[in-house]
């Protein structure tokens, strides 16, 4: 009981660290790409500064906008906190990954991006119908790899539990199957377009015309646009997670001491820098690529997840 | 002059003319390198159509009003000589046919004219209003003399609600309109698109939020005042348009600037493009997402503009150029660290553009995208790096030289593609040869003074000032009235020749990539508007 209890209040501080974590991690991102390109970033600390100013001002609602938009933000940040709470972060057998499996991740995903779709559109500028038809092009491909590779974690697994399925990972030792590295390949590129980054969207571009993501909350402002960017940087956290504990397990705590859980930390805190490290070296050399161009990267993204199931099916099963 | 070369065709132009029974009459003109016809308003369009035949480029029309009429000037160009038109209209019936017909590149000009001045072109194909928003009344012209300088503000103008743009209709079709407010800093515009899904189906321009009445401003000024309006008309572009202003000055005054001053007059030219086209360089590649090159770009143009500020007084050069001469100097010391700033620039340029150049994400998206055909470009009328990208060899510094670059060998870059990466390569190729100039201009540069003193011009001397700014050729046109004073400025940007092939680039192309084909031609809003 007394270790029921633990697992959900570690669940709990988990979800918190995503939460809390994100605009961290947004900011080490930021600034390594400013390194990159010989520049002095902001502090470490700038994405929570940047959310405080935006909650402490001045709320506008754009006229004729209906409660669609005004309650999105806080269906966007609800969805997205779920889907946090899903995601191993440093611990694994939490009570939160054995009730959501990873296919209800991609479903909470899919809720937030559906009231983003619909809060673009609500206000009835041009932009924001763009963003939303752009948005769900993008989407209509990246959901699909998603869950490719989701199954294919799930066959080699046998389970679309994220803590069970990482844990036979783990157990199965350090062992390069082709599936993974496929899957893994796969996930990458649908991370990069569904967390609206370079060379799919553009998340500091100032053109409209070019706008995918910015475009739909282009109205947006005060503590919604807050809420909104908050829960950007946690989507954008959730993918790095996600891509850090299932192909790159070693480290997270498995039992809930003490010493197991601070290891975890610090292994997934390393995971996650690296990860956005590597991010801001292809952010810094590679152009956006043209718009028409996207559907083909995703095509791609899920031919890679596709292989990773056949190679699965192939190579693995039964082996 | 009237100088051998450059006017070879004129003679036949002319015999032309009064076989198709014009009634043309060579006159003395604004002093300045063009030859002056007078013609008789009915002629007007039928002059334009022989024009266009024999294949001269249409530059400019302007008007002014001297009750009881209205003088119109039209001018035209071919193999460096100019020719300027002129004609006179009753005030009370301005009517003249149009050039537009037979120059598309006129449209505009003549609704700006039709706006302004009250002339109202017969045969023009597209009537609607342009520079006038609702600031001032259909009835009212702000340019005829009975319009007074300073007036009351008439108070906020209305929205410009009732504009009636082109429609289009079918299933699928809906409209984008982008700006004048636009989500960065930039000047406004309005654009409107008529898209099927991503794909641009058509595009509008619809500028003039800008205007600042530079050509009226510019009435009863002084000498000085003149050229500091005219520094004024595009920020990015104050050395051209002011050294275009005090040459047609100069010109009708009869004032030769001492050589020291004309030489650093093209030292600072070259200065301004230098920084706009590091600007730009690095502001193409962020339109596509590529924001390394735009930070290092950004860094080259800052330190080049902090040591225009240091040396000359302001960092876009502004006010540096003055009737007579120029009103800064380089000394020795300054001589040898702009020699190193610019020696060094080019040091980097040569570490920076291979990366451009080797960078397929880069390139992918910058290779056919916006083209603009050969053909089109000279339809157009089109100028400076807009027109050499589409194939078309046009530079005045090389075409019809004036000091300090007759003296020198003005490389001019071609490319043939007229694409947004031929638009990028053209303008890195004038960075170099720019930084060459440079390098050039500063060795050369003649001891003495750099000023005579402003001498007043005689009554009615009028003057015509062309010179090559960096997006192209601007032609600045100066009348002096009965004390002096400057009775009529029209300063022809070269962005007035370049926006309308914004319009006809983005054909074919898809709505995101409207930013970078914008930028790569980025005529200038302010420059246009007036």
């Amino acid at each position: 009981m007394a270790d029921h209890l633990t697992s959900w209040v570690l669940a709990l501080v988990q979800t918190a660290l995503f939460v809390a974590g994100a605009p961290l991690l947004a900011g080490w991102l930021k600034r390594v790409k400013c390194r990159l390109q010989n520049r002095r970033g902001p502090r470490l600390t700038q994405p929570y500064r940047d959310l405080l100013r935006l909650f402490r001002k001045e709320l506008l609602l754009p006229e004729g906008s209906s409660w669609v938009f005004r309650a999105a933000p806080y269906v966007i940040f609800g969805a997205i906190v779920l889907a946090a709470a899903v995601v191993p972060l440093i611990a694994l057998r939490l009570p939160t990954s054995a009730i959501a499996d990873v296919i209800v991740l991609v479903g909470f995903f899919a809720l937030a991006r559906f009231f983003l779709a619909l809060a673009g559109m609500d206000v009835g500028t041009a932009f924001g119908g763009m963003g939303a038809s752009r948005e769900m092009t993008v989407a209509s491909l990246a959901e699909p790899a998603l869950l490719m590779a989701v199954f294919t974690l799930a066959m080699s697994a046998g389970t679309t539990d994220l803590s069970v399925a990482i844990q036979r990972i783990l157990s199965s030792g350090l062992v390069i199957r082709p599936s993974f590295v496929f899957a893994l390949l796969g996930l990458l590129l649908v991370a990069v377009a569904e967390t609206g980054r370079i060379p799919v969207d553009n998340p500091a571009t100032h053109l409209e015309l070019t706008m995918i993501h910015e475009a739909m909350v282009l109205e947006y402002s005060g503590r919604h646009l807050a809420l909104m960017e908050w829960a950007a940087q946690i989507k954008f956290m959730i993918y790095a997670a996600l891509i850090a504990n299932i192909f790159l397990p070693w480290g997270i705590a498995v039992g809930f001491g003490f010493g197991a859980l601070a290891l975890g930390a610090a292994a997934v805190a390393v995971k996650l820098a690296l990860l956005a490290a590597l991010l801001a070296v292809s952010e810094t050399l590679l152009a956006k690529m043209r718009l028409f161009a996207a559907p083909q990267f995703l095509g791609f993204a899920y031919l890679l997840c596709l292989l990773g199931m056949l190679s699965h099916v192939i190579l693995e099963v039964g082996g | 002059m009237s100088t051998g070369g450059a006017f070879a065709w004129f003679e036949a132009f002319l015999a032309d003319c009064r076989g198709e029974n014009l009634l043309v009459e060579e006159v003395a003109g604004p002093a300045g390198p063009a030859r002056c016809l007078r013609l008789d308003p009915e002629d007007w369009g039928a002059f334009a159509r022989l024009a266009a035949r024999t294949g001269l480029r249409w530059c400019a029309v302007w008007g002014e009003h001297r009750p009881p009429r209205i003088v119109v000037s039209a001018c035209l160009e071919r193999a460096g000589g100019y020719l300027l038109a002129r004609t006179a209209v009753e005030e009370a019936t301005p009517v003249l046919p149009s050039h537009t017909p037979h120059y598309p590149a006129a449209d505009r000009p003549e609704r700006h004219l039709q706006d302004l001045l009250g002339v109202v072109f017969t045969d023009h194909p597209d009537a609607r209003r342009w520079v006038r928003h609702r600031a001032w009344g259909e009835s009212e012209f702000p340019l005829r003399r009975d319009f007074p300088l300073r007036r009351e503000a008439p108070g906020p103008t209305p929205p410009d609600a009732d504009y009636p743009f082109l429609r289009t209709e079918g299933a699928g079709v809906y409209e984008i309109p982008v700006g004048p407010v636009h989500a960065g800093i930039i000047e406004p515009g309005h654009f409107r698109f008529q898209a099927i899904g991503e794909a641009v189906l058509n595009l509008e321009e619809r500028l003039g939020y800008t205007h600042k009445g530079i050509e009226k401003l510019a009435e009863g000024r002084d000498a000085e005042g003149l050229a500091r309006l005219a520094g004024r008309v595009s920020g990015d572009s104050t050395v051209g348009h002011t050294w275009a202003a005090c040459q047609a000055m100069e010109r009708a005054a009869q004032l030769e600037p001492p050589p020291r001053a004309l030489a650093l007059r093209g030292l600072l030219a070259k200065r301004e493009r230098i920084a706009n086209h590091l600007g730009d360089v690095g502001a193409i590649c962020n339109d596509v997402g590529f924001a390394f090159a735009w930070f290092q770009f950004s860094r080259l143009r800052e330190r080049w503009q902090r040591d225009n500020a240091r040396v000359f007084g302001h960092r876009l050069l502004r006010g540096a150029v003055v009737p007579g001469g120029t009103a800064v100097d380089v000394s020795p010391q300054e001589h040898r660290e702009l020699a190193g700033a610019a020696a060094a620039l080019a040091h980097e340029l040569d570490e920076l553009v291979p990366i451009l150049e080797e960078n397929a994400s880069l390139q992918d998206r910058l290779v056919g995208t916006g083209v603009l055909p050969r053909e089109t470009a000279e339809r157009l009328g089109t100028l400076g790096y807009v027109a050499r990208a589409s194939g078309i060899d046009r530079d005045v510094r090389r075409d019809a030289p004036y000091f300090p670059y007759d003296r020198l060998e003005v490389r001019v870059p071609v490319r043939a593609a007229g694409d947004v990466a031929a638009r990028l390569a053209v303008r890195i190729e004038e960075l170099r040869i720019g930084l060459e100039l440079h390098a050039r201009l500063l060795d050369m540069l003649p001891g003495g003074a750099v000023r005579v003193p402003w001498r007043g011009a005689a009554p009615g001397a009028e003057g015509l000032g062309i010179v090559e700014g960096w997006r192209g050729e601007i032609l600045a046109f100066v009348r002096f009235g009965p004390r002096g004073e400057v009775a009529r400025y029209y300063p022809r940007d070269p962005s007035w020749l370049n926006w309308p092939a914004l319009e006809v680039l983005i054909d074919g192309n898809i709505v995101p990539d409207f930013p970078v084909c914008n930028k790569s031609v980025n005529a200038s809003y302010s420059g246009h508007d007036l």
